[in-house]
């Protein structure tokens, strides 16, 4: 490594905390609780818009893994999310009307939290429809995830995104809250994923799944990033670069190994194709505040419109990690 | 005769005192080493707990750094302790605070009692040993080691390095024949006592505070020394993975643990309740096995090679192999068949009624990957988009690959298709790659039309096809590999296809009955002679008569089966 690139990847870290101190004026506390946050706890940081109905699904699963507490950020939610959060104990909230794509998509209002509160801990960072599997996770805690990690002396731990979908057409079967997600999308695809090394940032850039082949089949270099390093031991310095596919000082993106090894690996069961995207589509399609000038979500609002239906005959229905370990999707490394 | 057990321990407390609590009820006396480092208040509360038990002592504490001395004086203190408070102990047991008992104190102590002057460690001359880490076996005795290996790493390799270059070499003292093993011991009060009221003692462990690692050799070395009885092996169940880390045991291990026989294991997760609750209950039953490694040996192998080999052909987002550290291109064997799909009528049905597998078309054909069966998408979601497949032609053939395992991938291949993933084919040991060059001719000839067309495409077809010949003839092809001319092909086609068939499927026994059907090439001769006439060489082809199609209108013969 040069001296130029070193020099240039320190500027770059220091204008994503630079812009973290910007944006942090624009989170309003509503229920500060981090004063209860114990040294050894593992936090959820989320931001998250009109999430209401998936929250006691997602706050109990993580709570169930072990999570010791919350830290949300709310974008100007009007159905009801924030109050729901402001009475959950374990979960500090802020919240803000600022712009979501000029705060970096979020990146900015998160890095902030996670300099402020998540150093020193081990920290996950999720939106409210990602759910966490790892190796073991049947049978073990996330707390015997992050203990072994220290033990290894790994700092990140990657989970790239799976996209999950319904059989049928989205929205057919209605979501009830507190519902497990995985009931009516149980679906994914095992084998059609892309990736490369970003030779910048050394992060992985994976494509593929049922949004690759469902929407980006003509141009599948516009396809969403799957590449996800949402569980770091966060220290003072650290910054994601964007959503939580890459961080800075860049050794954290190394969760891949390139001698032909398995490290230890997760996924994040992405279960954005329930009936609520319809509403999320519409509102996001008027907001204009997505990635890439909400392209995705245009190409959601096309299939959708025509009754999408994203299951095939070779979508493989979701049992358990150890499934998506035998499929290669996820490996346990030499985790024993 | 009965045993002691020193525990060295510096954090997870509570289950320290839950463990010192199991063997103090067995009547075995304790002595614990607590790391300096952990606070008084720790300190205190640990002792609190305890306070109720006599059997449990508290050694004097040094402030432990792995790969020091401090762990061998922590040992030394508690052993000390053992002796000389408990004079009817036969045996010391050394463990770590991250240990558990995993059979009744009976057993263990039956065990020892049967061998009563046996000394249970691990213990191989540096010669023997392969375990080591860093690459360093004798000159952990002959160097010296200033700096942490952990903690100073850039300093420690450079001084070792500067060492080696020098010269440098410490004198083993007279007497001592390293030897190297797990820290996890269990010794005879003889031995024991005898290493450490040696007369020489104080020399000895001057030398050995320099050496690099002590608890691993301190009393692996002086036990050859003073033991009349060695039994070169651990009654602890420890191992280390393939980066150097112990491995770690939870509750779904339980079962295993059980089995191994093994009297104390470790790692153990502080958070492993039920390992803890269900090794430390009163009521275990007993058993007289012996220590078996095998069971786990088998996970710890398997754990160690998909660490550091992994699964061949797999690209994923914790695998993603440099080129040519692949150590496995592609998961399994498959063929690609070149200028078939041109020749015969419906090769691909042919073949699929030859062999078990999946047969393709022109996977790579410009409008789309033709899957068997003309099915749109293939398994593990795989699009039929040649868009989406040229993107990332690797990824496309590799999980294509990966996710048939266990069923034979056969596709057809041609100029007219995508050439990118050429070169990876050709490097991949597991392709079968078959070429009658020059067919691409074939449908030219039999699609007929304005042949100044036709020539133009014949000179990019024979371009492509060159360039890819150059490819599988260069120096690093690792394909399995089969090159016919066109002309050379229709000579005796049945010869070369039971070849290819045998190579598929060597269990097969039977010849081929049928073939597959040619196309018609009545008037191909002239055909070609017109092309040559228009100044195209086509050279792939081969050396094709005018007048040669005569021979082959009649039914080809299956080929006489060499045995």
């Amino acid at each position: 490594m040069n001296l130029k690139t070193l020099y240039r990847l320190r500027m770059m870290r220091r204008r994503h905390q630079l812009r973290g101190l910007l944006h942090r004026h624009e989170l309003k506390p509503v229920s500060d609780r981090t004063a209860g946050i114990d040294p050894s706890d593992i936090l959820v940081f989320t931001t998250l818009r009109n999430e209401r109905i998936r929250l006691p699904w997602f706050l109990n699963y993580y709570r169930d893994m072990g999570v010791g507490h919350f830290l949300m950020i709310d974008n100007g939610s009007d159905d009801g999310s924030a109050d729901y959060l402001h009475d959950q104990p374990d979960v500090s909230l802020w919240s803000t009307r600022a712009s979501y794509r000029a705060a970096n998509f979020g990146v900015s209002w998160i890095n902030h939290l996670l300099r402020r509160h998540g150093t020193g801990h081990w920290v996950l960072v999720v939106d409210p429809d990602e759910l966490f599997v790892y190796p073991y996770c049947d049978v073990r805690p996330l707390r015997a995830l992050t203990d072994w990690l220290d033990g290894q002396g790994l700092p990140s731990f990657s989970a790239m995104l799976l996209d999950l979908y319904p059989k049928g057409p989205i929205g057919a079967v209605p979501y009830q809250e507190g519902q497990d997600p995985l009931e009516i999308a149980c679906w994914f695809d095992s084998g059609n994923y892309m990736m490369r090394r970003n030779a910048k940032l050394h992060d992985l850039w994976i494509q593929g799944g049922p949004r690759s082949r469902a929407f980006f089949s003509d141009d599948p270099a516009s396809a969403p990033a799957l590449n996800k390093i949402p569980l770091v031991r966060w220290q003072r310095g650290y910054v994601y670069v964007s959503s939580t596919h890459a961080l800075l000082p860049r050794r954290l993106n190394h969760v891949y190994e390139e001698r032909g090894g398995e490290m230890a690996s997760g996924c994040l069961l992405h279960t954005k194709f329930l009936p609520v995207l319809t509403q999320k589509v519409a509102e996001e399609m008027r907001r204009r505040e997505h990635y890439a000038g909400s392209a995705e979500y245009a190409a959601y609002r096309q299939g959708l419109a025509g009754g999408l239906d994203l299951w095939t005959e070779q979508s493989e229905r979701y049992l358990n990690w150890r499934q998506l370990d035998t499929l290669g999707l996820i490996s346990r490394g030499n985790w024993l | 005769m009965s045993f002691g057990v020193v525990m060295i321990c510096h954090t997870a407390l509570d289950r320290v005192a839950q463990v010192a609590r199991f063997w103090a009820a067995g009547g075995v006396p304790v002595a614990i080493h607590l790391d300096a480092a952990v606070p008084d208040a720790a300190f205190d509360t640990l002792r609190r707990s305890l306070a109720d038990v006599d059997a449990v002592g508290f050694t004097r504490r040094y402030r432990c750094a792995w790969g020091t001395w401090s762990l061998v004086a922590a040992a030394q203190a508690g052993a000390e302790m053992i002796l000389s408070r408990a004079p009817h102990v036969g045996h010391v047991y050394l463990t770590s605070g991250a240990c558990l008992p995993l059979r009744p104190v009976a057993d263990l102590a039956d065990y020892l009692a049967a061998c009563p002057d046996t000394d249970f460690i691990e213990s191989a001359t540096t010669a023997d040993t392969e375990w080591t880490i860093g690459g360093l076996d004798i000159e952990r005795f002959t160097l010296r080691f200033p700096f942490g290996w952990k903690t100073q790493r850039r300093l420690f390799d450079a001084y070792v390095d500067l060492q080696r270059r020098l010269g440098f070499r410490r004198r083993i003292p007279p007497g001592l024949t390293p030897h190297l093993g797990s820290q996890w011991w269990c010794l005879s009060r003889k031995t024991l006592s005898a290493i450490l009221t040696d007369p020489d003692r104080a020399r000895y462990d001057r030398y050995f505070r320099r050496v690099w690692i002590p608890d691993e050799s301190y009393f692996q070395t002086l036990a050859r020394r003073h033991s009349d009885r060695i039994e070169s092996r651990s009654l602890t169940l420890a191992r280390f993975d393939a980066l150097g880390k112990p491995y770690v045991f939870y509750d779904d291990h339980q079962k295993v643990l059980r089995r191994s026989g093994f009297f104390v294991a470790r790692k153990i997760w502080p958070g492993a309740e039920g390992l803890y609750r269900g090794f430390l209950s009163p009521d275990l039953e007993r058993s007289r096995a012996e220590p078996d490694p095998m069971p786990l040996e088998r996970l710890f192998r398997a754990a160690t090679e998909r660490r550091l080999r992994g699964r061949p052909g797999l690209y994923m987002q914790s695998r993603l192999p440099r080129r040519d550290r692949e150590q496995g291109k592609t998961a399994a064997p498959y063929s690609v068949f070149q200028g078939f799909g041109e020749l015969f009528e419906d090769f691909g049905g042919w073949l699929a009624q030859q062999i078990p597998g999946d047969v393709h078309g022109h996977l790579f054909a410009p409008g789309r990957a033709e899957f068997a069966g003309g099915q749109r998408g293939f398994r593990g979601g795989l699009s039929d988009s040649a868009r989406l497949r040229d993107y990332d032609p690797r990824a496309f053939l590799t999980s294509l690959i990966w996710n048939s395992r266990g069923t034979r991938q056969c596709f057809l291949f041609g100029p007219r298709d995508a050439q990118e993933i050429n070169w990876f084919i050709a490097t991949d040991p597991q392709a079968q790659i078959s070429v009658i060059s020059g067919a691409w001719v074939v449908p030219l000839f039999r699609a007929g039309g304005d042949f100044a067309a036709i020539r133009q495409e014949a000179t990019r077809l024979h371009r492509i096809e060159t360039r890819h010949l150059e490819i599988l003839r260069s120096v690093h092809t690792q394909a399995r590999l089969r090159i016919w001319t066109l002309a050379d092909f229709l000579d005796d086609p049945a010869t070369p296809l039971q070849a290819i068939i045998d190579e598929i499927s060597p269990r097969r026994q039977q010849p081929l009955t049928t073939l597959p059907r040619m196309v018609d090439l009545t008037g191909f001769g002239g055909f070609l002679q017109k092309l040559r006439n228009q100044g195209l060489q086509p050279r792939l082809i081969g050396n094709f008569p005018v007048g040669h199609e005569a021979m082959l209108r009649g039914p080809v013969q299956p080929a006489a089966r060499n045995t």
